[in-house]
């Protein structure tokens, strides 16, 4: 559909995004909101992934399924971050490194 | 280079950078501001793309509403972020060998993928470029797709009563209406009627 624009750049860039959102989980162990905001960029690598094999082959079906992902990502950050709000409130921080007590 | 190159460079080039400051930021409000910059600059590489309706909607659902909700929890926990970001290289090193082991392994899956020119044309919904996108995923969303679609909603319904679910509590000591407790009282319950003698109180 759009032959201007390769392939592989999108390919290369949704690569890149999705390394750099694996990366911020190692860097920020202890900030679960930032690993939350990680988890939401390689979803949005997986999406920018599906839908350039969506034009380049020129079948909607990556489209639907990109829009599924959109809303599995939105019912996560959802549920992350009420969980985050519970576990705030009975730690009064929210350093996940150390989260066993979830075990009961 | 002719313009959709240059203005996808432009939007990958944002994408990319704000994504790494989003991981580095020292400020998590920063982080979520730089990560609505990079879901704006997203939605203009999926335009390039030529998937409209999802542009759309990742501005309306990314922007309007999961970057909204992660600033309100931001700004809503009092945290001391000063302390969290103690030992933050610590683990960066086996980051930076993951990190380059999955770019080098998403590089090559992305330099196979001309190898192979003909999977492209087997795909089983043709893009018709009669129709625009948004009429074109409609026409199949409610009637080849209908049950995933369903399922979507059935996710997004779980999510919000587990969300609802989980933060909700009930403070004792907190006087409410009880409608239940109003509509069932009767006359007898309510009302209590008391012979007074004149010229003595109760």
């Amino acid at each position: 559909m759009t032959p201007v624009i390769g392939l592989g750049h999108f390919l290369t860039v949704a690569a890149i995004l999705f390394t750099i959102g694996v990366f911020g989980i190692f860097l920020n162990r202890k900030n679960i909101i930032v690993i939350l905001m990680s988890i939401e960029l390689i979803l949005l690598a997986v999406n920018i992934n599906l839908v350039a094999f969506s034009a380049h082959l020129g079948d909607l079906v990556g489209q639907v399924f990109a829009l599924l992902i959109l809303t599995v990502a939105a019912a996560e950050a959802a549920i992350g971050l009420a969980i985050l709000v519970v576990f705030f409130r009975n730690r009064g921080s929210i350093a996940v490194d150390d989260v066993n007590m979830m075990k009961g | 280079m002719t313009l959709p190159l240059f203005f996808f460079y432009l939007f990958s080039g944002i994408v990319i950078a704000s994504a790494i400051m989003v991981i580095s930021s020292r400020n998590p409000v920063h982080s979520v501001l730089f990560l609505i910059l990079a879901f704006v600059n997203a939605a203009g590489i999926f335009m390039l793309a030529g998937a409209e309706f999802l542009a759309m909607i990742l501005i309306v659902v990314y922007v309007g509403a999961v970057a909204v909700l992660f600033l309100f929890v931001v700004m809503m926990l009092d945290v001391d972020f000063r302390e969290l970001r103690q030992g933050m290289l610590q683990y960066a090193p086996i980051g930076i060998v993951v990190g380059i082991i999955l770019l080098l392994e998403l590089l090559l899956v992305a330099g196979s993928a001309w190898l192979v020119p003909e999977v492209a044309g087997s795909g089983a919904l043709p893009i018709n470029d009669g129709i625009d996108n948004t009429r074109a995923l409609g026409q199949v969303l409610y009637t080849n797709y209908i049950y995933l679609f369903q399922a979507c909603g059935l996710v997004l319904l779980v999510a919000m009563i587990g969300a609802i679910v989980l933060t909700l509590r009930h403070k004792p000591n907190v006087k409410r209406q009880d409608i239940a407790a109003q509509v069932g009282r009767t006359k007898e319950t309510g009302l209590e009627i008391v012979k007074v003698k004149s010229g003595k109180g109760l």
